[in-house]
């Protein structure tokens, strides 16, 4: 088909094939046929049925769907971008941000600002480091340009606030020491969601 | 058909019918306040959802926080509107819906006890007053119910309100027609008007059961019954996707409340009827005869909210050719061989 059939807009005069969806009732004893044919077929019936069953599955078969938000809660992807995590080293515990200052380079919105300074080992400390949430957009390079895997994005997506500027320092994103334990590793970009199975439906091949 | 189970009984006074009244008017509307909390979780379950579940263990107590809530809202009558008709409309609704109570029988008859002060040994009969048109009565009074919404509609000054009351008298004024005629033929088999000789034609069990000599007229008086009391398939007056909330628009607070009422209270009455003239109704020998009609009740109740959730809505042109070109004529056949057998 050319474009210029494409374009041809005077409805009636162009050159489409009608599908098949078989022969409509023209004598009124057709149409009566017709009526009398689906008023028997049961169909409404099927459909009384099929609620009925969503219903017992719903309260034997443990087929709710309701997620109650405030006390339950959906695994969330790891590719989800929230709030950013500092993690820590498992070995000793130190904070693993090498003060490398990439992520305050990448980051598009100049919402992250550190500083760093050398401390008596002549090692580099972290001695601020603040993001602005009120500009952050969220993009994830930060945590994809850091060399050490120390800043991610972390699982707090519940950040509505009342007012546009809201900042977070070094240790509040920090994992508290006593946590280390329960400190989740980033699972990586292409990493699926935890409950990935179960939400996996069969390709309808039906169709 | 002569004697009628009112005869054996003592006699019934007023004290004993005002009685029977206030139960009516108190317990229907506890029940059909009760409906509304049945309704939402019967379609939440269908649905796959929790329905109410915050208000009291497992959401039980919602019917409180929402009667709370209508009762304390603000009553707001529209600028334009016909202030008198505007506030009337609501009370049609819900009164006829009871009036049309008091001619069928809810709950046991029982006499109160010797102890009790005042009104110790009134007799309280199962119906309130049991006229011998009573079928007719109820017909009668649930068609007076429809002034309700039209003029609720056409009082509030609203484009949606009109259509809804437009909607309201084709679609109740043409059922109306197809529930009196799918009644005929149950009434000429019985030969009488009244709830109790329904009942007691129907004695012998389930297979004296009305609905296998009438399945036409019982499968018409449901379909009409859905049409009357603004049910799913056929809930035309104030269908939100088209007219917002059709007569209803402009209501809120326990003005609405009591239209709601009054459609639950005819929800209750067409269950009755239903019960009572095709399923063979109340048991009154048995001592779990009146469990039985409370079964039944409940079990067309719940076929309204199953088809609620199941079934789509059809169009108001729809809703007149089934009524006037499929309905009609069915009923008129149904009507006539009965009369032939009748007469044989």
């Amino acid at each position: 088909m050319s474009l210029e059939q494409f374009k041809n807009r005077n409805v009636g005069v162009q050159n489409y094939t009608a599908l098949d969806l078989g022969k409509s009732p023209e004598t009124s004893m057709e149409k009566f046929s017709q009526v009398v044919k689906r008023t028997f077929k049961g169909e409404l019936f099927v459909g009384l049925k099929v609620v009925f069953g969503a219903m017992g599955k719903a309260l034997f078969g443990g087929d709710m769907h309701t997620v109650k938000y405030p006390f339950e809660k959906m695994p969330i992807s790891p590719r989800y971008r929230a709030i950013h995590d500092m993690l820590r080293l498992l070995e000793s515990g130190n904070y693993r941000c090498i003060g490398c200052g990439l992520c305050e380079k990448i980051c598009i919105s100049n919402c992250i600002s550190m500083d760093t300074r050398y401390d008596e080992e002549q090692r580099k400390e972290v001695s601020e480091y603040t993001i602005n949430f009120g500009r952050c957009i969220f993009c994830g390079y930060c945590a994809e340009v850091c060399p050490e895997l120390a800043i991610v994005h972390g699982p707090r997506y519940e950040n509505a606030a009342e007012q546009r500027a809201g900042f977070s320092l070094f240790e509040d994103m920090l994992t508290p020491i006593d946590k280390l334990n329960l400190q989740q590793e980033y699972d990586g970009f292409g990493a699926i969601s935890p409950n990935a199975d179960e939400n996996i439906k069969k390709t309808p091949l039906a169709y | 058909m002569e004697t009628t189970l009112i005869e054996n009984l003592p006699q019934v006074t007023w004290v004993g019918v005002f009685i029977k009244a206030v139960m009516i008017l108190a317990i229907i509307s506890a029940v059909a306040g009760f409906g509304t909390f049945i309704e939402r979780k019967v379609l939440a379950f269908m649905q796959r959802r929790l329905g109410p579940m915050h208000v009291g263990p497992y959401g039980l107590l919602q019917i409180a926080a929402d009667g709370i809530k209508l009762f304390t809202k603000e009553d707001i009558v529209p600028q334009n509107a016909n202030k008198i008709i505007f506030m009337v409309a609501p009370a049609i609704t819900a009164a006829t819906a009871f009036i049309a109570l008091s001619a069928v029988p809810v709950f046991p008859d029982f006499t109160i006890p010797d102890f009790v002060p005042v009104i110790g040994g009134v007799f309280v009969p199962s119906i309130a007053s049991d006229v011998n048109v009573g079928i007719l009565f109820v017909l009668g009074m649930m068609v007076a119910g429809l002034y309700g919404p039209l003029l609720a509609g056409m009082s509030q000054a609203n484009k949606w309100g009109i259509i809804g009351s437009a909607r309201t008298a084709v679609q109740f004024l043409s059922f109306e027609v197809i529930t009196g005629f799918s009644l005929i033929a149950p009434i000429m088999l019985v030969g009488s008007l009244s709830f109790v000789d329904f009942n007691n034609y129907q004695a012998g069990g389930v297979t004296s059961w009305m609905v296998w000599q009438q399945p036409v007229a019982f499968i018409l008086f449901l379909i009409a019954g859905f049409a009357e009391t603004n049910r799913t398939p056929f809930d035309l007056l104030e269908h939100e996707a088209e007219v917002v909330s059709g007569f209803a628009t402009e209501y809120s607070g326990m003005r609405w409340g009591m239209f709601f009422i009054g459609e639950y209270a005819n929800m209750i009455t067409i269950s009755i009827i239903a019960a009572v003239v095709f399923l063979g109704g109340y048991d009154a020998e048995s001592s779990i005869g009146w469990l039985t009609i409370i079964f039944k009740i409940g079990f067309f109740f719940f076929l309204m909210l199953w088809v609620r959730a199941a079934w789509p809505h059809i169009r108001p042109d729809q809703l007149m050719w089934l009524c006037w070109k499929v309905l009609l004529p069915i009923a008129m056949i149904n009507i006539i061989v009965t009369a032939i057998f009748v007469m044989i």
